[in-house]
């Protein structure tokens, strides 16, 4: 089936990369790409888009890509939601995938509804489940009316679907060595044929930060704080544990954190291993952004906190006790 | 300047939410409605670029999702913080739908109006889909830019400039006049309508348009045209039930450290 000649329909997977590194959502859908090409019995491919400073070909291939399509033009430095729709909608006509999977990153969420619409074919948006049925139709599981239900959707007709997955849900295949793989080069065109927004810059705010969404391990504080400067209590558990820092939206409006590390319904949705909340009450629009983390941890002074209500483990009692008590133990552990 | 906004009536976000008897949708009587909470913020903006550069007028818009909601309530709430005039999309054919065909309805009937900026929500928080805004630009020709948390118009160049949140940073985007932006938290903070607003209100038009109006096939649109079928709702999965570790805080953190390093094994 190398080299192009069509047998069943492939899964196609974008696999986004910024600045010359592959996210890992994009390992993640090739992983549930595979396991659904054994119902469909297409190809895996994978396409990476941008100016591709890097080689991804082997790290894609050993993850399960069978075949990897790569379009390498300066003019895509900058994501571009309307190149980017043209060149992945030229593909999609070309190999007519059943299903168009990518990561529900800022990118992913901004380049699933454009496709879908330019495709007419149906969106399936932040999945946390997904299976093939025999015609190939996708029945995916997304959480809906933030997170307090979930709406299992199928698409109508069996083809094109395309469909995002939330980081972080999935896990990558096992790594195996894989030699042979079929490596296609595009020519894109890069010339807008309408009206499009340019990003003119792309500006890492906070240079060496864990960004949320992608983080393994969230330490999170809220009002029960009592003030930014004891942020830093959260900041030394969370460099300990080597944790992102995350907040409630009551200390994002007191202007102790900045938005970005928002979680909840009005914030950031993040699914990690380990969640740890500190002085955050637990309230239904921040369970929102945060309930399907694994292991969920919370510090709280009120027994009656809804937190515990969700928590795996919780220990009672004034954070400013229990905070650098567990930084310490953690560190202890670490060092072993 | 002539602005639009889209807005979407959801349940609130504190609601208790039952499942009807045949579990693909929810119960809507008794539940409190309200304007979904990312689209106040771009009511908001519409309003204050029209305050800052006196634009012509902002027309909020929103199509009648179910038949047991009420979105003119949610209209009024836009015409009570300041906007011009309002617009309901109301027909049987256009419930029931997915994100492409609410798309499809709104672009239809933005067709039929003058505009230089329409402003969406990032997301509704009921079918938490994060799509139509960016749908609708997409069916219409039209740049867009999506959870803008910082927005300049220029007028003489006809140009807007955008900033954009994405993981660990912004993206600040240029696109021309007309184009489209959805609103993410931290673009402004939404006004509450004023006592003389919720008055003035009153007075002011809120036309009723039904599918003759904007000419489109019903087997296009709702849930004839829709490309996504719900199976069924569920609730998450149960969390096993947690355990709160007592005793004094220095033992409360030796066995909690133990637990997630043998038992969750997460550290
Ligand atoms: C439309 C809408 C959207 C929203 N979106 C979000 C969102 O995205 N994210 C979000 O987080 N919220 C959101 N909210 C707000 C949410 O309802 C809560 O107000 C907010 O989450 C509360 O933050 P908190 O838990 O830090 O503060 P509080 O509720 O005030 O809780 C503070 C907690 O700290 C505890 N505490 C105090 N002192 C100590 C101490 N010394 N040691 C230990 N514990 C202590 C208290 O017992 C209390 O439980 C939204 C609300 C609405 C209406
Ligand atoms: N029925 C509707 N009427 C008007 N605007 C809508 C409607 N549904 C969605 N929108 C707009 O599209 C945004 C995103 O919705 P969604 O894609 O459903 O998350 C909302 O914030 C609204 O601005």
């Amino acid at each position: 089936m190398r080299g192009g000649e069509r047998m069943a329909n492939p899964i196609l997977v974008f696999c986004e990369q910024r600045a010359g590194r592959l996210k890992r959502v994009g390992l993640e859908a090739l992983g549930q790409a595979c396991r659904l090409s054994k119902t469909s019995s297409g190809d895996v491919v994978a396409l990476v888009i941008g100016s591709l400073a890097g080689s991804f070909t082997q790290e894609l291939a050993d993850h399960g890509a069978s075949r990897i399509l790569l379009a390498d033009d300066p003019a895509l430095t900058h994501y571009s939601p309307e190149l980017l729709t043209t060149i992945v909608a030229d593909i999609a006509r070309r190999l007519e995938p059943l299903a168009i999977v990518m990561g529900a990153t800022a990118m992913g969420k901004d380049l699933a509804p454009k496709l879908a619409a330019r495709l007419a074919s149906a969106l399936l948006q932040d999945c946390v489940a997904l299976e093939m049925e025999a015609d190939g139709s996708l029945v995916a599981t997304r959480p809906i009316y933030g997170g307090k239900l979930r709406a299992v959707v199928k698409a109508k007709k069996p083809i094109m679907q395309v469909v995002t997955l939330r980081p972080s849900v999935f896990s990558p295949l096992k790594r195996k060595p894989t030699a042979d793989v079929f490596v296609e080069r595009l020519t894109v065109s890069c010339e807008a044929t309408r009206p499009m927004a340019r990003v003119r810059e792309t500006r890492q705010t906070v240079e060496g930060k864990k960004e949320l969404t992608e983080a393994t391990t969230i330490v999170s504080g809220g009002r029960g704080l009592k003030g930014p400067g004891n942020f830093k209590l959260i900041e030394e558990l969370a460099a300990a544990l080597g944790a992102a820092v995350g907040a409630s939206r009551a200390v994002v409006d007191e202007g102790w954190r900045p938005h970005s590390d928002q979680v909840g319904l009005t914030g950031k949705t993040v699914s990690p291993q380990l969640y740890v909340a500190c002085g955050i009450s637990g309230a239904i629009q921040h369970l929102a952004g945060m309930s399907s983390a694994r292991t969920i941890v919370a510090i709280n002074n009120n027994p009656n906190a809804p937190i515990f209500k969700l928590a795996t483990y919780g220990i009672v009692g004034d954070l400013f006790e229990v905070v650098p008590l567990l930084t310490e133990e953690v560190k202890k552990l670490k060092a072993g | 300047m002539k602005l639009i906004v889209c807005i979407k009536q959801v349940p609130a976000t504190e609601s208790k939410l039952v499942l009807t008897r045949n579990g693909t949708d929810i119960e809507r009587a008794g539940l409190n409605f309200v304007m979904n909470p990312y689209d106040e913020f771009a009511v908001e903006e519409a309003l204050r670029i029209k305050e800052r550069l006196g634009a012509e007028d902002v027309t909020a818009l929103s199509l009648r999702p179910h038949a047991a909601q009420k979105p003119e309530e949610a209209l009024r709430t836009c015409l009570a913080m300041g906007a011009d005039k309002a617009i309901l999309l109301s027909d049987p054919a256009f419930e029931g739908g997915d994100s492409y065909t609410t798309a499809l309805v709104l672009a239809a009937a933005l067709r039929c109006l003058p505009f230089d900026l329409l402003l969406f929500g990032k997301q509704a928080v009921d079918d938490d889909g994060g799509a139509v805004g960016i749908q609708v630009a997409e069916l219409l020709g039209l740049p867009h830019v999506a959870v803008v948390n910082k927005l300049e118009v220029d007028t003489q160049s006809r140009c807007i400039v955008a900033h954009r949140q994405i993981e660990g940073g912004v993206e600040v985007v240029e696109a021309p006049l007309p184009s489209l932006i959805t609103c993410q938290k931290g673009l402004n903070e939404p006004r509450y309508p004023s006592l003389p607003g919720i008055m003035k209100a009153k007075q002011k038009p809120l036309e009723i348009w039904n599918r003759d109006r904007i000419g489109l096939e019903p087997t296009a649109i709702g849930v004839a045209g829709a490309k996504v079928n719900v199976v069924r709702l569920e609730s998450p999965p149960a969390r096993p039930a947690g355990r709160i570790i007592s005793g004094d805080a220095v033992a409360a953190v030796q066995e909690l450290v133990r637990l997630l390093h043998e038992e969750a094994k997460v550290i």
